[in-house]
């Protein structure tokens, strides 16, 4: 016999107390708590984004859909970035101000490549407000996994507020479970010492957000 | 589970140790009331707390009453996403396949994400003895790794080092490991973490095979989910080209809608944060992103005995967030060690008598390692009842009585060396169920009440070497009573 | 209304003064107490020991001797817990072993008109000012299963601050165990003494000159480990703060 087979055996046996008729999993699972924590108009989540992304060691800017590259020249000049990683599906015109030399990702690139990349830049699949959290589903201006977490420095791009969502549950709506996805709130941090958080571990110890608003007016938000 | 707890002596020897050792209890105290101050701020954030807990805790029911579906479709999908699953009904099998998996790639090293079942069924022992050495590559485990220590809390298993411990561990061993500490390192927790992000870098970086656990699997997608903090686990489930996860049969959510409850209520309840750093999700393989091989290995090794236990089986529904460590005032003076499993504290005094069995020195004596205040049931985001498990273990422990054993029913004898208290307990039955019997005893123990010591001898030094007696009075209240009253004696 | 007093067996052979201070209290309250004495022990140590079969006969003679009363009223959080939270469990279990409805039924009456003594007061009498005098500074210590079984909340809390001459300081860590335990204390004594140790320390750095419980099981732990430590505090039944007057000081 397989060990599945004896898995399964043993489970069947142990669950003889359960009857046939009980209770689908649709009633079964109630679901009593709140679809999001207190009503929220869209730019007082992108608000709430941006002080939970900052709480936890984001840093965190605002700028129109006509200063982002810019604003992206101007944060990768300030870290010094002499490369950056650039996913194949990014708009180009993000990054056509700034003077780093762009690194296309690539899957025969090596980690060790990677591991001499400064930046990486990225939009994102969506942005959650309540827990400031960017979640990464490898869609074309997002790219593999790996580019996000190697180098160092990540801006991550987020489109406000139309990729803002207020809460967990309405984040998992907009993604699907097939796609590899990334959560990401804040650089990567640890409490392995003394239970006490520290930031900067393996991941990038720099995440940079930019919220860029579609409609071309200057900080009505800032 | 881990050979490394083989022979461990009874949990109150054990602590007996540690209470006495001042360091240690600092380093405790220090930690766990830390996270315990941030946690209760984190859950007070979410209004419908109570609710997502309730949830949880039928999402996890449910699933473990249909578990057998539940795998069934969870075998489907994540072979359907190219991914191979394989079945392990103990620690042993579970380490032959992933040997055998590591040796078809030619490798003989691996990097491992912190992961609980892997370190239940001893898995880098066993790949040692096999010529293959895994790399921990979570800071805590990589602190119990370099030190030849012992984990000692689920989420943070070197929580009883301090800072000057862990720099001093750092220095002597990180070079015999791979590349030294750098110079001059001090005990800022900044600095330390600094050092093991150079450390284990040119691990990850020429690593070809990852070992990961799981927190959750989705049946219906075939979806595996890790949440981590340092970024160690995204570099092990992304640049290897194989990647083996090895997962307990319990770690199944039915659909992926549940993780709106988990990654809700898991982060807030083991590092108090709102969301973890870093949660990686993927379904099989994905075309030119992450590893292009990937293997689940299901794991029983005593779920299954759990689940057969009506009582004990609320136990599996546990998602090791540790809240229940954080706030247990026994783990807080035993430290995680005393527990004598890679399981401690209030969760692990019902989960391994449960997978191991009560019959060891160790076993036996962890559904007693606790006061039954009710602190861990309190915090518990799965709503286990820890009170209620242990006493029932307690019971078992003391009666006996229908078990499961690997798979197959078996009648427990009660344990050895409880005889005494077996007839204290039956005595005091007969002596309950007799008012008249009581009452004479309390007499006689008023009108001796001069002659008796402030300390006892022998085993009632348990009591006396640390507490007075209390003295007892003149007479009982029942005879004030009847005095005042005029009531019947009792028959 | 019948009301009746279970004392518990560790009252009535050890703390008598608090079942006289129960029946002063409720007497002055207009209440009349009855104290039927074929009542013993609640089989809470049994069963938290793991002798559930043992503590049975016990919730029996419980079940029979109170059955008459309209309220149970009793000064212990842990016994009243037994009764409240754990009597529906040993039902349940009996049903779940195939011996029927039988211990389920006979315990079922007693269960709901079971209360611990801050409840009944706060509860169905509606009082908080119980008329008490006790001019001393006195701490607080919430027992677990007074706190998280039976949930009293803030109820003795309010009854203490209604007492006249009162002093209530906040204890440091007042949620956590005291490390009694029941029979934990004998089986883990360095745990349990730790615990005590630590919990008596918080209460000596409120310089108060009362601990204050609403379980003498805990206080004899508690009050043990303060005459080792010669600690200048005393342990201190709620109820026999709550008896206290002007006319009727505690002894």
């Amino acid at each position: 016999m397989s060990s599945r087979d004896v898995i399964l055996g043993r489970v069947r046996r142990a669950l003889a107390d359960v009857r046939d008729d009980e209770p689908p999993y649709e009633r079964a699972v109630r679901r009593e708590y709140q679809r999001e924590h207190g009503a929220r108009t869209a730019e007082e989540n992108v608000t709430l984004l941006a002080e939970n992304l900052a709480d936890y060691r984001a840093l965190v800017h605002r700028c129109t859909e006509g200063e982002l590259a810019a604003k992206i020249a101007e944060l990768l000049a300030e870290r010094g970035a002499r490369t950056v990683v650039v996913p194949m599906g990014l708009d180009a015109g993000w990054l056509a101000e700034s003077a780093a030399e762009q690194v296309p990702d690539r899957a025969e690139d090596t980690p060790y490549d990677l591991d001499q990349v400064d930046s990486v830049v990225t939009g994102c699949a969506v942005a959650v407000a309540e827990t400031g959290t960017l979640v990464l589903d490898g869609g074309p201006d997002q790219g593999r996994r790996r580019i996000t977490l190697v180098p160092d420095h990540h801006i991550c791009v987020v489109r406000v507020p139309e990729q803002v969502v207020s809460s967990v549950p309405h984040a998992l709506e907009r993604l699907d479970p097939v796609r590899p996805s990334t959560w990401i709130s804040g650089p990567s941090a640890t409490s392995d010492i003394e239970l006490d958080r520290v930031e900067g571990v393996h991941g990038p110890r720099t995440l940079e957000v930019v919220l860029v608003n579609g409609r071309d007016e200057p900080d009505v938000l800032a | 589970m881990s050979g490394m707890f083989v022979g461990m002596p009874a949990f109150p020897k054990a602590a007996h140790e540690v209470v006495g050792n001042q360091t240690l209890r600092g380093n405790l105290r220090h930690a766990t009331h830390t996270i315990r101050a941030k946690r209760a701020k984190a859950v007070d954030e979410l209004s419908d707390w109570a609710e997502l807990r309730e949830a949880g805790r039928r999402i996890k029911d449910h699933t473990l009453r249909h578990l057998d579906r539940c795998l069934e479709q969870l075998e489907e999908s994540v072979t359907a996403a190219g991914g191979t699953v394989h079945w392990a009904a103990d620690a042993d099998e579970a380490n032959r396949i992933v040997v055998e998996l590591v040796r078809d790639t030619g490798e003989s090293e691996v990097v491992k994400v912190k992961s609980m079942a892997t370190q239940e069924i001893g898995l880098n022992e066993a790949l040692e003895a096999e010529g293959i050495r895994a790399y921990e590559t979570d800071l805590a485990e990589l602190i119990v790794q370099l030190g030849k220590d012992r984990p000692s809390h689920i989420l943070v298993p070197a929580i009883h080092r301090n800072r000057g411990e862990i720099r001093d561990i750092f220095r002597s061993e990180m070079g015999r490991w791979g590349r030294p500490a750098p110079q001059g390192l001090s005990d800022s927790p900044a600095e330390l973490a600094e050092a093991s992000r150079l450390h284990l870098r040119e691990k990850f970086l020429r690593a070809k095979v990852g070992i990961s656990g799981a927190n959750f699997m989705v049946a219906e997608s075939g979806t595996l989910v890790v949440v981590e903090s340092e970024g160690n686990g995204r570099m092990c489930l992304t640049l290897p080209e194989t990647l083996i996860s090895v997962v307990g049969i319990e770690k199944i959510v039915p659909t992926w809608r549940d993780l709106e409850v988990f990654l809700q209520t898991l982060p807030r309840s083991s590092t108090a944060e709102r969301m973890n750093p870093y949660t990686s999700t993927w379904t099989g393989i994905t075309d030119g992103d992450g590893p292009s091989v990937f293997h689940l290995v299901l794991l029983d090794n005593g779920r299954t005995d759990a689940l057969a236990d009506q009582v004990g089986r609320q136990a599996l529904r546990c998602i090791r967030c540790s809240a229940c460590l954080n706030v247990c005032p026994v783990y807080e003076r035993a430290g995680g060690h005393a527990y004598g499993s890679v399981y401690p504290g209030p969760i692990g005094a019902i989960l391994t008598p449960q997978l191991r069995g009560t019959q060891s020195e160790i076993d036996a004596s962890l559904p007693y390692a606790s006061s039954l205040c009710g602190a861990c049931y309190e915090v518990c985001p799965v709503a286990i009842d820890i009170p209620e498990v242990l006493v029932h273990l307690r019971e078992r422990v003391v009666q006996g009585g229908p078990v499961t054993r690997a798979g197959n029913k078996v009648v427990l004898k009660p344990a050895k060396g409880h005889a005494a208290e077996r007839a204290a307990m039956r005595a005091a039955q007969w002596a309950f169920g007799h008012p008249g019997v009581l009452r004479t005893g309390q007499r006689l123990a008023s009108r001796s009440r001069r002659f008796h010591p402030r300390t006892l001898p022998g085993p009632g030094r348990a009591w006396s070497a640390s507490r007075d007696l209390p003295t007892v009075p003149a007479e009982p209240f029942r005879d004030w009573w009847q005095r005042g009253h005029g009531g019947e004696e009792a028959k | 209304m019948r009301v009746a007093l279970f004392l518990t067996c560790v009252n009535d052979t050890l703390y008598p003064d608090t079942g006289r201070a129960v029946v002063r209290l409720l007497t002055r309250l207009g209440v009349e107490v009855d104290f039927p004495p074929g009542q013993t022990c609640c089989g809470q140590a049994h069963y938290n020991t793991g002798y559930r079969h043992e503590a049975e006969p016990l919730a029996l003679r419980y079940a029979d001797v109170f059955r008459e009363y309209d309220a149970i009223v009793t000064p212990s959080g842990s016994c009243g817990a037994m009764v409240r939270e754990l009597y529906p469990r040993l039902g349940a279990r009996a049903r779940a072993e195939g011996r029927g409805d039988t211990l389920a039924t006979r315990l079922a009456p007693v269960i709901p008109k079971t209360y611990e003594l801050t409840e009944f007061l706060v509860d169905v009498l509606g009082a908080t000012d119980v008329g008490a005098y006790y001019p001393h500074r006195v701490t607080y210590h919430p027992t677990c299963h007074g706190l998280r079984s039976l949930g009293l909340g803030d109820r003795p809390r309010r009854l203490l601050e209604a007492v006249r001459g009162l002093e209530l300081v906040e204890l440091p860590g007042a949620d956590e165990c005291c490390g009694f335990g029941g029979t934990f204390a004998v089986k883990n004594p360095d745990v349990s003494a730790a615990m005590g140790v630590d919990k008596v320390r918080n209460a000596e750095s409120t310089g108060a000159e009362v601990l204050c419980a609403a379980d003498n099981a805990c206080l004899m732990h508690l009050g043990g480990t303060m005459a080792r430590l010669r600690v200048g505090m005393r342990p201190v039944h709620i109820a026999e703060i709550l008896a206290s007057t002007e006319q009727e000081p505690p002894r």
